[in-house]
């Protein structure tokens, strides 16, 4: 099968590969770069565990080839931490908070809430249950999550001076 | 003095991995040289196999082999799956075979596996696998099943029923006869799929220098696992390792040992190459089991003052094809049912039929919602016809916590008698009731009403048995570094088994909590082990970590003695350090310690000293502990649409004493979304030839963030006097009560149109027509 | 589920676009991929070929001019649900989108992906239904302009044929402050629709209704324009005797059954929904229904 050369970043990181047109995003960052932190759930663009950021949008990396983000920026969970390992504001809330479980969903999670707060600097707990509709939960029931979303919101606004 | 972990909010261990996108599941688990698999599986309900022709996949390349049942070890080839819980009352004990020989029962089931470079070739080659079926009439529904003429599920069978057995006590004819009041309903019941995000997963890894076959998978039961694949691979015990590494939901389903957990390790086998398999979505919802339709008919007696004097009835359960899991779900729905109401005589029939679908096997609550959905149906009727407030009949017929040990007059599904260790089921209801501020509903309502808005409250109790035995094991070990191993054949797939155990070794013993290093999930840390199901896991691995804590505490406070040249009763064990009480409080370390306890090579011990300080304990409770709880919801509905949206739900909980109430919280809110699912959602749909219809997110429809409210928990602790700890399980209760109460909810919103709801999961266009026989929309509009 | 072999095209003009199609045998159109790759992945379709046109130039942007809203076909739906223009000029799109699958298929799906997969309960193709919209399809043979009656052939078939692609999509814009209300009913937030309905109305100067366009989505095949309920608006007075009466004549739709839910069901939501959409359209006059 005719491989086609993706150049794209990952993470701040310049990566070049050659790949199956059909391999998709998602298996690609798994196992072409060992970026396990995504996770398929459905494979069919519903269940959201697969969540990444292509140039800084929420997308589903199920339904999208490696081949399409040719040239484009990729974000997933594994930049949210710093290097030492240290957990950012969202994530540190999400541990307070109990806003994960098993931690399937979380990666997902991590970064709808991540768009989510780089979009709106104050938003409601409508505002998080709708966006949230769009990464499904099966242990938490959701209310952890919505209230670490609301939490690091506020420290957010806190940091800077709000 | 360290802070106490027990009872304490405490941040998991799970998390920062987890969150950090570093979390270690089956499929994020790659090996060298490792292979994919992919299954080839009927694509009918019920068909003869007449042959399978696998050259043209064979040929594909890439493709390494292509596995029929002939392929397969001995036991596997010929013989069906081990059953894991038998019963004599199963007429019907059939199982699966690993890889179907002549017979496929259901769309899915396994018929050969393809191994080739990668999933993608090897779903390519799947497609080519030609297999010749003859395709037979199947059953699909449990009703049909029972009809003379009905296909059969099996053509080695002559019948569709599977079981047919009786729980009672008492006299219920008599009961009824000269009751006061007598009540039916006919009851429709669905309960899905435990839809945990995480799929099913398996890689087998042999490695020929060691002759061990290293096996992962995503199974709330490595050890059960370990078992069965040693018979079915015909290997010893000791040469098969299975690990349970992070695990992404179980739920139930995941509990089961299935097929693939067999046939991936053989193959691994015979091509001596790891071996991976990663289920889909579209093959769990077909493949994965899951609970389904349950017909219940059952009737309520009461004497004048509304106290019931019996209940009796009928229940018909959908097991599906075969019976993996014996007939625990429909055993437990049967003894559940009494609940924590005084019933002086109880009969109920149970018929297990069989269909050509997926096995039914327990998924969160496992057969617990149902039993009380019946009997909160049957109270909220009785209240109605009593003209007595919902709440009102049910204090008059509460067993009093006075009562406790209460003595049911069944036999529950551990083969105990059931009694109810400990329990104050009114004082639940009347804080479930204070949380939603119940006194003011009426007003609420009325108000509501006002401005055209159709709200409700539905309550419903329930009782469940916890803690099932028969045990799980805790070692604790101190090490040379002075870090305490913990290993236990408790497994983890969300419900935070790392942090509670913890907590409770760090309490015990008198180290500190991050000291300890845990070992789950994994066959080779401890030799016997059960694994997660039946909220199970705080009973009985919680107080074996106690008892072996205690244990090496004593251990410690043993040698220490020893060593500092003071009396036993002087040393204070702390943070890792045992401590001479008086003096100048001279302290010796765990690390210290745990070296001397090693031994000198050719020294004696000192007299009494045994090896090391280090103690494996199995708690083996004596039988269940029983959980309770109370739940109220307030719904609205929309009657143009027959949408029901929660606006509030209060939960009094139970389950003993609490290790972690962050955790217990969670697993509370969580099992109240999966029960909001049961009532309004999910329903795992096929057709008459038992196809499966709903086998996406998008059809098969799982709650979602809009969909859960925050729920408002009081917590009640009655102690249970059967473990150390005096804990309950936590994981279901959230589940149990739910579509009950919602229901109930529902029907309260439309009371004034007389509607009558005994189903779940209740849909919309149920509610609609509901409403229009009703004549609803003679008063409401047709449009407005 | 892995998707089966396909070899991948991106090119970047119209004309490569439409050459690409024409040349070559079982190829399909990639736009957004929120509904194609999902078929992929499940292989109920398999295609040797996908043209991506996410880097052909000129397809996507949104241009109002001479009373024509003229939306590129790879213009992704979020880049709709932010426009002020949208919202001003076709305040029916803006409402329909928040229906429209959830954040983030709406940062990748495209409004053309939407009508050229033409699920009957999208929303999208419903307000092209409701405005009338023509449809822009391209290929070698050149350009032609499709009304949307004419576009919308029946179950998840419009008139593209395999070698053209949808370029753009006119919308003849309603005069600004027009009356306009999309109600859906889904079971969960963002879910298909198991019946859509979607209003607008304009006002002559004697207050009454000078025109109305009634659809439905969800219902049949593809969206269906209600002309009787139309008709009993047109030239009344916009109040809740109308919008009832319009709104029962809705329930005579014809409706499929499956598993979500029953013809009678559907028949049901239609009336309920259309009452609603009108009262929202209403509401825009400040007229209470």
């Amino acid at each position: 099968m005719d491989k086609r050369s993706v150049s794209l970043r990952v993470n701040g990181r310049q990566y070049e590969r050659e790949v199956e047109p059909r391999l998709s995003l998602a298996d690609f960052l798994r196992h072409e770069l060992d970026l396990t932190g995504t996770h398929l759930g459905c494979e069919h663009g519903v269940c959201g565990a697969c969540t990444v950021l292509i140039d800084g949008r929420t997308a589903r990396s199920c339904l999208t080839f490696a081949v399409q983000v040719d040239g484009c920026e990729v974000t997933t969970v594994e930049s949210l931490a710093s290097p030492d390992g240290a957990l950012n504001v969202l994530q540190q809330a999400m541990r307070e908070k109990h806003g994960l479980q098993c931690g399937f969903c979380t990666p997902g999670v991590l970064m709808t809430l991540t768009e989510l707060l780089n979009d709106n600097p104050d938003p409601t707990e409508d505002d998080v249950r709708t966006v949230l509709t769009g990464n499904l939960c099966r242990c938490t029931g959701y209310s952890g999550m919505v209230e670490a979303a609301l939490e690091a919101s506020r420290r957010m606004r806190e940091q800077r001076g709000n | 003095m360290g802070a106490q972990q027990f009872g304490a909010r405490v941040a998991r261990v799970e998390d920062p991995a987890l969150l950090s996108g570093r979390g270690r599941f089956v499929d994020d688990v790659k090996l060298p040289g490792m292979l994919h698999a992919c299954f080839v599986r009927s694509p009918h309900g019920h068909a003869r196999i007449r042959g399978i022709d696998a050259a043209a996949a064979k040929a594909l390349p890439g493709v390494h082999a292509v596995f029929t049942a002939d392929d397969m070890p001995a036991p596997m080839a010929a013989e069906r799956m081990p059953m894991l819980v038998p019963n004599p009352a199963i007429s019907a004990a059939l199982t699966q075979h690993c890889l179907a020989r002549e017979e496929v029962c259901y769309v899915g089931q396994t018929v050969a596996v393809v191994i080739a470079d990668s999933r993608h070739i090897a779903e390519d080659a799947a497609a080519l696998v030609d297999v010749d079926y003859d395709p037979l009439k199947a059953v699909s529904d449990c009703r049909e099943a029972l009809k003379d003429g009905s296909p059969r599920a099996h053509l080695a069978l002559d019948t569709n029923i599977a079981s047919k057995f009786r729980m009672a006590y008492g006299d219920v004819d008599a009961a009824f006869a000269s009751a006061a009041h007598v009540f039916s309903e006919d009851i429709w019941q669905h309960r899905g799929g435990g839809m945990a995000m995480e799929a099913r997963a398996v890689i087998a890894q042999p490695d020929p220098l060691s002759g061990l076959l290293t096996v992962w998978s995503a199974t709330q039961t490595p050890h059960i696992g370990r078992r069965m694949m040693a018979d079915l691979l015909d290997r010893s015990l000791e040469s098969i390792r299975v690990i349970a590494p992070d695990v992404g939901g179980g739920f139930g389903p995941k509990a089961i040992f299935y097929a693939e957990e067999a046939v991936i390790p053989a193959a691994a086998l015979k091509l001596n190459r790891p071996v991976k398999w990663t289920e889909d979505r579209r093959e769990h919802f077909m493949c994965a089991t899951q609970e389904r339709d349950q017909y219940w008919n059952v009737s309520i007696a009461l004497d004048p003052y509304g106290k019931i004097v019996g209940v009796r009835g009928t229940l018909l359960h959908d097991t599906g094809a075969f019976v993996p899991w014996g007939i625990i779900m429909p055993y437990i729905a049967a003894a559940t049912m009494p609940g924590p109401y005084v019933i002086p005589n109880y009969a109920l029939d149970v018929t297990v039929a069989l269909t050509n679908k997926v096995a039914t096997t327990p998924v969160r609550g496992a057969g617990r919602p149902q039993a009380v959905f019946a009997m909160e149906r049957l109270m909220d009727r009785a209240a109605q016809e009593l003209e007595l407030d919902p709440t009102e009949i049910r204090r008059r017929n509460f067993i009093q916590p006075e009562q406790m040990p209460y003595s049911v007059g069944l036999t529950f599904r551990d083969g105990k008698p059931l009694v109810y260790d400990s329990g104050d089921y009114p004082k639940a209801q009347s804080e479930a009731l204070r949380l939603i501020d119940h006194a003011a509903f009426r007003r609420r309502q009325s108000k509501a009403r006002t401005e055209g808005r159709f709200i409700g409250i539905g309550l419903a109790n329930y009782v469940e048995g916890t803690g099932l035995g028969p045990y799980e094991g805790v070692t604790v070990r101190i090490l040379p570094n002075g870090k305490v191993a913990v290993a236990t054949g408790a497994t983890n797939q969300g419900q935070g088994t790392r942090t509670t155990l913890a907590q409770v070794v760090a309490d015990r013993l008198g180290c500190r909590f991050d000291d300890i290093v845990m070992t789950i999930g994994d066959t080779a840390a401890i030799s016997q082990g059960i694994g997660a199901f039946a909220s199970r896991q705080a009973v009985n691995a919680g107080s074996s970590a106690a008892l072996a804590g205690a244990e090496v505490r004593t251990q410690v406070v043993k040698l220490a003695a020893q060593v500092l040249g003071v009396p036993a009763d002087d040393i204070d064990v702390e943070d890792g350090m045992a401590v001479a009480r008086h003096g100048n409080r001279q302290s010796v370390s765990f690390r210290d310690l745990a070296r001397l306890a090693q031994g000198m090579p050719g020294f004696s011990l000192a007299p009494g000293q045994t090896p090391g300080l280090e103690h494996t304990a199995y708690f083996a409770p004596p039988q269940a502990a029983y959980c309770s709880g109370t739940h109220v919801v307030e719904v609205e509905v929309d009657p143009m649409i027959g949408s029901v949206q929660i606006i509030d739900y209060a939960v009094a909980h139970d389950s003993g004493k609490i290790i972690n109430p962050l955790i217990v919280d969670g697993q509370i809110q969580g099992g109240v979304a999966h029960g909001i699912g049961n009532a309004l959602l999910e329903w795992m749909r096929y057709d008459e030839n038992a196809q499966p219809l709903t086998t996406t997110f998008a059809d098969y429809l799982i709650p979602m963030a809009t969909d859960v409210p925050t729920c408002k928990i009081a917590h009640v602790e009655s102690p249970s006097p059967l473990n150390p700890l005096g804990v309950k399980g936590a994981g279901e209760g959230g589940t149990i009560p739910a579509a009950a109460a919602i229901v109930a909810a529902v029907e309260d919103a439309l009371a004034e149109f007389g509607v009558h709801f005994a189903e779940c999961p209740l849909m919309p266009d149920r509610i609609v027509e509901a409403l229009r026989r009703a004549g609803a929309y003679e008063k409401l509009g047709e449009v407005a | 589920m892995k998707a089966a072999p396909f070899t991948y095209h991106a090119p970047r003009s119209i004309d490569e676009a439409a050459g690409l199609l024409a040349s070559l045998e079982n190829a399909k159109v990639l736009a957004g991929g929120q509904s194609l790759v999902a078929m992929m992945n499940f292989r109920y379709v398999i295609a040797d070929h996908l043209v991506d046109l996410a880097r052909v130039e000129g397809l996507a942007g949104i241009k109002v001019a001479n009373g024509v809203m003229r939306i590129g076909a790879m213009t992704r739906q979020r880049e709709l649900e932010f426009s002020a223009d949208v919202e001003r000029l076709c305040p029916l799109m803006k409402a329909a989108l928040l229906n429209v699958g959830h954040r983030q298929t709406r940062n990748r799906g495209t409004i053309g992906g939407s009508l050229a997969h033409a699920d009957p309960a999208a929303e999208l193709p419903a307000v092209c239904a409701a405005h009338d919209a023509l449809i822009e399809i391209t290929g070698r043979r050149g350009t032609r302009k499709v009304p949307f009656a004419e576009f919308s052939l029946g179950f998840m078939t419009t008139a593209v044929e395999p070698d053209e692609f949808i370029s753009a999509i006119e919308i003849p814009l309603w005069p600004e402050g027009h009356g306009a209300g999309f109600r859906e009913y889904a079971r969960r937030h963002g879910d298909f629709a198991i019946v859509g309905a979607a209003a607008l109305v304009a006002l002559g100067p004697d207050k009454a209704v000078q025109r109305a366009s009634l659809t439905l989505c969800g219902v049949g095949t593809g969206p269906v324009r209600l002309d009787e309920s139309e008709k009993l608006l047109t030239g009344r007075r916009l109040d809740r005797a109308a919008a009832i009466e319009a709104a029962k004549a809705a329930r005579t739709v014809e409706a499929m059954s499956d598993v979500h839910a029953t013809a009678d069901y559907r028949r049901h939501l239609a009336g309920v929904l259309i009452f609603r959409a009108l009262r929202d359209a209403a509401a825009r006059f400040g007229i209470e229904i």
